[in-house]
């Protein structure tokens, strides 16, 4: 029977989450992907880019243009949107510590192009919180971190008006292990915690409060349960309208409207037989297009090949499609919220509901959610869920296709590829970002420069609003490394609490309760013989911030027996060899998941060198595509673990064999 | 047989005392070592690392507190000042293991609280797990902090006291600075029950946040009694915060003059002393028990020993270890002869 298409509700916006390699190879991805019928675009900067750092900065090496698209200065932002009117595009940046910075240099562009700001709309992330718990790239402490969240709102507020300058983020806790409950209860913490910041700023009259209320938006998660997931995006509706009602006296409805967008789970995604992520991707979209009530306003995808690597423009192109489907094909859009007055979905409602309040009120007593990350706690709560939720895959409780049950596979088609099956970024973008850096310091008025920095000084010394003086920076040409630094300076910086330290026993939870209690006889044993416990380093170079697998391993060796040091992300090499040397470790393990991998990885076997510590055995973990591997090992590195190790237990006793072999002692093999 | 290639102490002895951070690392990785030939060239390391120079300078500071109280920061905002002025400094950061039953793994976080992030050769941080000993310091931390003594102008150990553990600390530092927490009724509570013995020095932390900070150095002042082993000393309350910079060049003051105080009572010296007795004892009773003491002849022979021999306590400590497996070993041929398990002893002993 053909269907006559009846009326239908809009669709979602459609997004993809891209960028690479620079300004102008990012600028002609939008475009391809704009002329196939995506509506919005989502940019990813790089990681110098998101932690405010230049391209030159020594810091930055090997990670300009790997993750996004680099973004030094307003010349870069021209060329990012060369052909791109800003009047009509609808622009998400992810962007968080510098996000006043990003969204200057938008403004600024606009203003040189002759665009009226008020035209502008799109979103800056803009949510510090969910860095320090998840995602990684803060960098100034809480208290000034917090003023220049308020100081975009009450910017935009009054110059910008339809720009959502902050997505509360709820996505990045379940990628980093949180529960639904978790999800609701910290997400709106982060939330009052904004509000309450815009409201102690005293810029906004009480009558103007509900606009502020009302330009929040919120970035949240759909993982595979999805009949859960869908409760728990009709559960966050209704406590955003209950608390702005209540907690900010917001009159209107409309304005209290819980408007978000979604990135679907990505931690579920797997590296064996990737192409089952597709069912999981679409069966996930699912959970947040299902019920009007509580569907999404924008969504982006991950691609089939997530956990491999950065997808190529056919597997974003395959993602994209996803979404027609399900927004142009099926009859989705034709239908009014199909499950409300279902009474098993309001009953599930109700439990995350109550779930999450407890959560809430928990915070609250200890004073709210920045004490609570300053404290450790909830970094804490999120390391630990994880935790559970890698034992319930280890113990089979949790059924992941193809990782811990039904392994067996024929030849995938899809991964044999000659490219690797992933994208592989510019390897000349680093050099090349850097000249044009440099060429363009040699082309800057020094002294506009000068003053227009000194401006940002003064403003972020006083209690004035952060974005005019950043606007006349972008205009004067600084760069984002100026920008950032000048911050520094004032502000400081911050490292929150890893959350490692909580209290565990895995053979209580485990199932596999024999091979827990021989691994700790194995470790045991393995320092009884060489004189002192073992020692272990878990380190994490360079600017990335995946600190899951660091902390998990972390976690799982001290529960092992293991005297294990890790001092969180974003270290250098020289800092971890030099932790290696004054610690005495037995072991350098490494993870890195932002692809740089390669320098990196050099780096620190070259700096162990130059302690006298080439026997040292160094092992790492996390995206590493096989020839790289390879190459690794080939340079010293004893063993590679990837997201298809799985079984925690198993890479330990590979680790304790590696250091008994470097130390003369024969290797004990496999757990039973 | 494990391949490892443990280093000739004299030799080794000669490089830490010029300041070789690999020389450092190895020595105390050997310190660290329990095996029968790593301990007996452990004493000689000691033994070559000791004499005046140990007996006389440097300044062994211990640094307790409940955990949170901001130790680790406060460590590092003195260390801030310390190099400023030029001085070298070495830390021992002491964590709590879990039990042995739950496999005796520990977390060692506290480097990253204490070290800023630039890249600096005059500071050397160790952590160290307790590993469950008596006291919640573990016995690697004598022997330990003295090597660090021979080679950086100021050695802190991080430890984290809650309750009676400070009594060891006590017996390691030449000052030690008790880190309270505010609006924590903790440290009064146990000064007035005497569970803690009086630090030299309180440092209220967080006098950032005020009142509360303030109330408590009130209460402490009030409540530390003014007996103690250490008479005409003063006992500073300082209010610090590590977080805001505040006080620390006041506080590192009052530990400058502590050490003046105890140098001008001519009583340094035999403060150390006092402690390595102390030590000895408690290492040698943990693991032999007062039986194996007695074997040694009692703890007046062996506090006699020890002092006759200052300047070599480490090396005349291991005679008296030797001596007291060896005559475990003639009296008793029973399988498990000490307390704790030494897999590669019997072999040489
Ligand atoms: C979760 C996740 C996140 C979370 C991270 C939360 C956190 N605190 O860790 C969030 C949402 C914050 C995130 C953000 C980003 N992510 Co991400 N993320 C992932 C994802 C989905 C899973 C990674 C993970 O945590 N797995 C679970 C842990 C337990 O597994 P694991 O780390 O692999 O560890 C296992 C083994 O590798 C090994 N192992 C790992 N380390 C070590 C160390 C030792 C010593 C040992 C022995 C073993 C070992 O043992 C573990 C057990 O199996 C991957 C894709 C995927 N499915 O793998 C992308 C992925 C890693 N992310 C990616 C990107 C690009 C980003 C961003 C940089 C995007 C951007 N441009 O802003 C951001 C920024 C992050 C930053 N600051 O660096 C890319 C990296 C691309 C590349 N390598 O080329 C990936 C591959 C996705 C993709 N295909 O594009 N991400
Ligand atoms: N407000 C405030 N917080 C501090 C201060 N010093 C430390 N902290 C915080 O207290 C917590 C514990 O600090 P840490 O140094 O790890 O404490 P430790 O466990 O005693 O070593 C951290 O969150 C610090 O940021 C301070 O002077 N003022
Ligand atoms: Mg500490």
């Amino acid at each position: 029977m053909v269907a006559v298409q009846k009326k239908r509700d809009q669709p979602w916006l459609i997004r993809t989450y891209s960028g690479h390699s620079s300004a102008r190879a990012s600028n002609a991805l939008y475009r391809t992907n704009l002329a196939k019928g995506q509506t919005g675009l989502s940019v990813a900067f790089d990681l110098p880019t998101q932690t405010g750092y230049d391209a030159d900065s020594p810091l930055a090496r090997g990670e300009v243009g790997k993750v996004g698209v680099p973004l030094s200065h307003i010349e870069d932002m021209d060329q990012l949107f060369d052909q791109i009117p800003l009047d009509k595009m609808n622009t998400a940046m992810t962007i968080n510590a510098t996000a006043p910075w990003l969204l200057a240099l938008y403004i600024g562009l606009a203003q040189r192009r002759g665009i009226d700001p008020k035209l502008l709309s799109g979103t800056t992330q803009n949510d510090i919180i969910k860095e320090y718990l998840s995602r990684g790239t803060y960098i100034y402490p809480p208290g000034p971190s917090m003023r220049l969240i308020a100081d975009t709102i009450n910017y935009t507020v009054k110059h910008v008006p339809r720009w959502n300058p902050t997505n509360i983020c709820s996505y990045h806790l379940q990628e980093a292990g949180a529960t639904p409950v978790q999800e609701l209860a910290y997400a709106l913490c982060a939330a009052m915690a904004v509000l309450d910041r815009v409201k102690a700023s005293g810029e906004i009259a009480p009558d103007e409060f509900p606009q502020v209320v009302d330009r929040i938006s919120f970035f949240v998660n759909a993982g595979i349960r999805f009949v859960e997931e869908c409760c728990k995006l009709r559960a966050f509706g209704d406590m955003w309208n209950e608390l702005t009602l209540n907690r900010y006296q917001v009159e209107d409805p409309k304005r209290r409207r819980f408007r978000y967008g979604v990135q679907v789970n990505s931690l579920g995604l797997t590296e064996a037989q990737p192409e089952n992520n597709v069912q999981r991707i679409v069966l996930e979209m699912l959970a947040v297009v299902l019920s009007k009530g509580a569907r999404a306003r924008a969504i982006q995808l991950p691609a089939w090949n997530e956990a491999m690597g950065l997808p190529r423009p056919w597997d974003q192109q395959w993602a994209l499609r996803m979404q027609q489907v399900m927004a142009f094909e099926t009859d989705l859009l034709e239908y009014g919220d199909i499950l409300d007055g279902s009474p098993v979905i309001a009953a599930k409602v109700a439990e995350l509901i109550e779930g999450a309040r407890e959560e809430i009120a928990n915070v609250e007593a200890q004073g709210g959610i920045i004490a609570a990350i300053e404290s450790g706690y909830i970094k804490r709560e999120l390391v630990g869920s994880h935790m559970q939720r890698l034992r319930a895959i280890e113990s089979g409780d949790l059924k992941i296709i193809g990782v811990n049950c039904f392994q067996e596979t024929a030849i995938s088609p899809l991964t044999v590829g000659s490219d690797g099956n992933i994208m592989k970024t510019d390897p000349a973008a680093e050099r090349e970002q850097i000249e044009r850096l440099r060429a363009h310091r040699n082309n800057r008025n020094a002294a506009e420069v000068g003053a227009a920095l000194q401006g940002l000084t003064d403003a972020a010394k006083s209690s004035e609003n952060i974005m005019p003086s950043s606007i006349r920076c972008a205009l004067a040409g600084v760069t984002t490394g100026e920008w950032g630094d000048s911050l520094r300076a004032v502000f400081g910086e911050f490292r929150p609490p890893t959350g490692i330290d909580i209290a565990i026993d895995s053979r209580v939870v485990l199932g596999k309760k024999d091979q827990v209690t021989d691994l700790r006889a194995r470790v045991a044993d393995t320092g009884n013989a060489l004189g002192r416990p073992l020692k272990l380093l878990v380190g994490k170079p360079g600017l990335d911030g995946h600190s899951n697998g660091a902390e998990q391993i972390a976690v799982k060796a001290r529960d092992v027996g293991f005297e294990v040091v890790y001092d969180g992300i974003r270290l250098t090499p020289q800092q971890i060899a030099q932790a290696a040397l004054e610690e005495g470790v037995h072991m350098v393990g490494l993870s890195i998941l932002s692809g740089s991998h390669m320098e990196l990885v050099e780096s620190v076997l070259q700096e162990l060198r130059l302690r006298d510590l080439a026997a040292v055995p160094v092992v790492a973990g996390g995206i590493i595509p096989p020839e790289d591997a390879a190459k690794l090992v080939a340079q010293g590195v004893r063993a590679v673990y990837t997201p298809k190790d799985f079984n925690l237990n198993t890479i330990m006793a590979d680790m304790v064999d590696v250091i008994r072999e470097c130390n003369g002692l024969l290797r004990i093999g496999l757990l039973q | 047989m494990a391949l490892i290639n443990l280093p000739d102490p004299e030799q080794l002895a000669s490089r830490i005392l010029r300041g070789v951070r690999e020389a450092v690392a190895s020595g105390l990785n050997l310190l660290d070592n329990r095996l029968a030939d790593a301990r007996s060239r452990s004493a000689r390391l000691l033994a070559s690392l000791s004499g005046e120079r140990q007996m006389n300078e440097g300044h062994l500071v211990g640094v307790t507190g409940p955990p949170g109280a901001g130790k680790s920061s406060l460590v590092s905002a003195m260390i801030r000042e310390w190099r400023f002025s030029g001085r070298t400094v070495g830390v021992l950061a002491v964590d709590p293991s879990s039990r042995p039953e739950l496999g005796g793994g520990a977390l060692l976080g506290d480097r990253i609280r204490i070290k800023n992030s630039s890249y600096d050769e005059g500071l050397f941080i160790r952590s160290l797990a307790n590993r469950n000993q008596m006291g919640g310091v573990s016995s690697e931390v004598w022997p330990m902090s003295w090597l660090m003594l021979s080679c950086f102008d100021v050695v802190v150990v991080e430890t984290v006291g809650v309750g009676q553990t400070e009594i060891d600390i006590a017996e390691i530092g030449d000052t030690v600075c008790y880190v309270a927490q505010p609006a924590s009724g903790d440290t009064i509570q146990y000064l007035k029950s005497g569970i803690i013995q009086i630090p030299d020095i309180f440092a209220v932390n967080k006098c950032d946040l005020g009142a509360p900070a303030r109330k408590t150095a009130a209460e402490i002042s009030r409540s530390a009694p003014r007996q103690d082993r250490r008479e005409d000393w003063d006992y500073p309350v300082c209010l610090v915060s590590a977080t805001m910079n505040t006080g620390i060049k006041q506080l590192n003051d009052q530990i400058d003059r502590h050490r003046s105080f105890l140098v001008g009572a001519g009583s340094l010296g035999n403060l150390r002393t006092r402690h390595h007795s102390a030590w000895v004892m408690r290492l040698l009773k943990e693991e032999f028990g007062t039986f194996g003491l007695e074997l040694a002849g009692g703890s007046a022979t062996i506090s006699q020993r020890l002092g006759e021999h200052r300047s070599c306590q480490f090396e005349e400590y291991e005679r008296i270890r030797t001596q007291i497996l060896s005559r475990f070993k003639s009296d008793n041929s029973s399988s498990s002869i000490t307390k704790k398990e030494h897999p590669n002893e019997q072999a040489v002993v």
